[in-house]
C-alpha cells in the first residue's frame, strides 16, 4: 500500500484542457518522517509508522520523544500504515515522490462536525409532507413493532451527533503532483475542514 | 487563503484579460468545439457586470437577439476565450447594470464614454 499524510489547504478550481472548470482540492504533503517499522516477526504484522508536522520537543513528554529516531525532529501526528510498499529506512523523510505515477487516490480525513442532527439530515430519511394538513414533517417515524419485540433494537437510526468521524473518499483523480512544492491537487472534495490532516492512499478500487 | 492556493490560481489567470469595463460593448471571441472541429464564435453585447473572485471571476454580456434579451456569463480567465475586443466604451455610474433588463428599445442604451479615463 502506498500512503502519505498531508494537510488539506482548501478548494479552488482549475480549467482542464477543454477549458471546462473542475473543482479541486489542494493538499500540502510536507515530508513525512519514518518513525518506526513494524515487522511480522516482531509485531505480527508489517507496518510503517509515519510522522507528520514538526513539533517542538518541549511540547512532548519523554516517553513520546523516545520513539523518534536520533537526530530527527519530533512530529505531532503519527499514523501507522499497514503493508507499506515503498522502500524506506527509519529516520528517512518521505514526500510526494511515493505517489509518483499514481492516477487515482483515496483520501481519508475526519469530517466536519455537524452537531446534533435529525434523522433526515443524518440518515437521509424522507420525512413527511410540509402542507395539506400534514402534521408529520421531519420526524423519524416508527422505531419498531409492538407485541414483538416490544422494544427498539440497538443501532436503530435516530437523531444524534453527526460528522466528526473518519471518512474516506475513494477514487479521486490526481491532477497534479509537484514534489518540490509539496503540492498535490486532486479532483473533487476531501473530508474535513481546511488545515486538517488527511491520509492520501493509492486508490484501492481504481488504477 | 493559503499561499499554495493563491499561487495555483495565479498561475492560471490570463494576464491583461480584463481590458474592459462595465458598460462597454465587447466582442468575446469564444472557442467552440464541435466534435472534432474547432471554431471561434463571436458574441457581442454590453458587459453588465463582473462577479469578482480571482480565478473564479466572471462577467455577464447582455445583448438583444431577435427581440429577446440574452445574457451570457463567461469565466474571465477561461482558456476558451480567444480574446476580448472592446467595441465601444460605455459611460455608466454603477457596477452592475441590471436596470437594463427592465428597459427595452432606446431606453436600454448606454451612453458612450468620450475621451478621458483609461480602461
Amino acid at each position: 500500500m502506498i500512503a502519505i499524510i498531508g494537510k488539506k489547504h482548501g478548494m479552488t478550481q482549475v480549467f482542464d484542457q477543454n477549458g471546462s472548470v473542475m473543482p479541486v482540492t489542494v493538499i500540502e504533503v510536507e515530508k513525512n518522517l519514518v518513525v518506526a517499522k513494524k515487522t511480522a516477526e516482531q509485531n505480527g504484522y508489517e507496518a510503517v509508522l509515519l510522522g507528520h508536522t514538526v513539533q517542538k520537543s518541549q511540547r512532548l513528554n519523554k516517553a513520546d520523544l523516545g520513539q523518534f529516531p536520533d537526530g530527527a525532529a519530533p512530529r505531532a501526528y503519527l499514523k501507522e500504515m499497514r503493508d507499506f510498499s515503498p522502500t524506506c529506512e527509519i529516520g528517512q523523510e518521505l514526500g510526494l515522490e511515493v505517489l509518483e505515477g499514481v492516477r487515482y487516490v483515496d483520501v481519508a480525513g475526519v469530517s466536519k462536525g455537524k452537531g446534533f442532527q435529525g434523522g433526515m439530515k443524518r440518515h437521509g430519511f424522507g420525512g413527511g409532507r410540509k402542507t395539506h394538513g400534514s402534521k408529520f414533517h421531519r420526524d423519524l417515524g416508527s422505531t419498531g413493532q409492538a407485541a414483538w419485540p416490544s422494544r427498539t433494537f440497538k443501532g436503530q437510526k435516530m437523531a444524534g451527533r453527526m460528522g466528526g468521524e473518519q471518512t474516506t473518499v475513494q477514487n479521486l483523480e490526481v491532477l497534479r503532483i509537484e514534489a518540490d512544492r509539496n503540492l498535490l491537487v486532486v479532483r473533487g472534495a476531501v473530508p474535513g475542514p481546511r488545515g486538517s490532516r488527511v491520509i492520501v492512499r493509492k486508490a484501492k478500487k481504481k488504477a | 487563503m493559503s499561499v499554495m492556493i493563491s499561487t495555483l490560481e495565479a498561475e492560471q489567470m490570463v494576464p491583461d484579460r480584463k481590458n474592459f469595463c462595465v458598460g462597454d460593448t465587447v466582442k468575446v471571441h469564444y472557442r467552440i468545439v464541435e466534435g472534432k472541429t474547432e471554431r471561434i464564435q463571436v458574441y457581442e453585447g454590453i458587459n453588465i457586470g463582473f462577479r469578482h473572485g480571482g480565478i473564479r471571476e466572471t462577467f455577464t454580456v447582455r445583448k438583444i437577439s431577435f427581440g429577446v434579451g440574452v445574457e451570457r456569463v463567461f469565466p474571465l480567465h477561461s482558456p476558451r476565450i480567444e480574446r476580448i475586443e472592446v467595441v465601444r466604451r460605455g459611460r455608466v455610474r454603477r457596477a452592475k447594470l441590471y436596470y437594463l433588463r427592465q428597459r427595452s428599445g432606446k431606453a436600454a442604451r448606454v451612453r458612450e464614454l468620450v475621451g478621458s479615463k483609461k480602461a
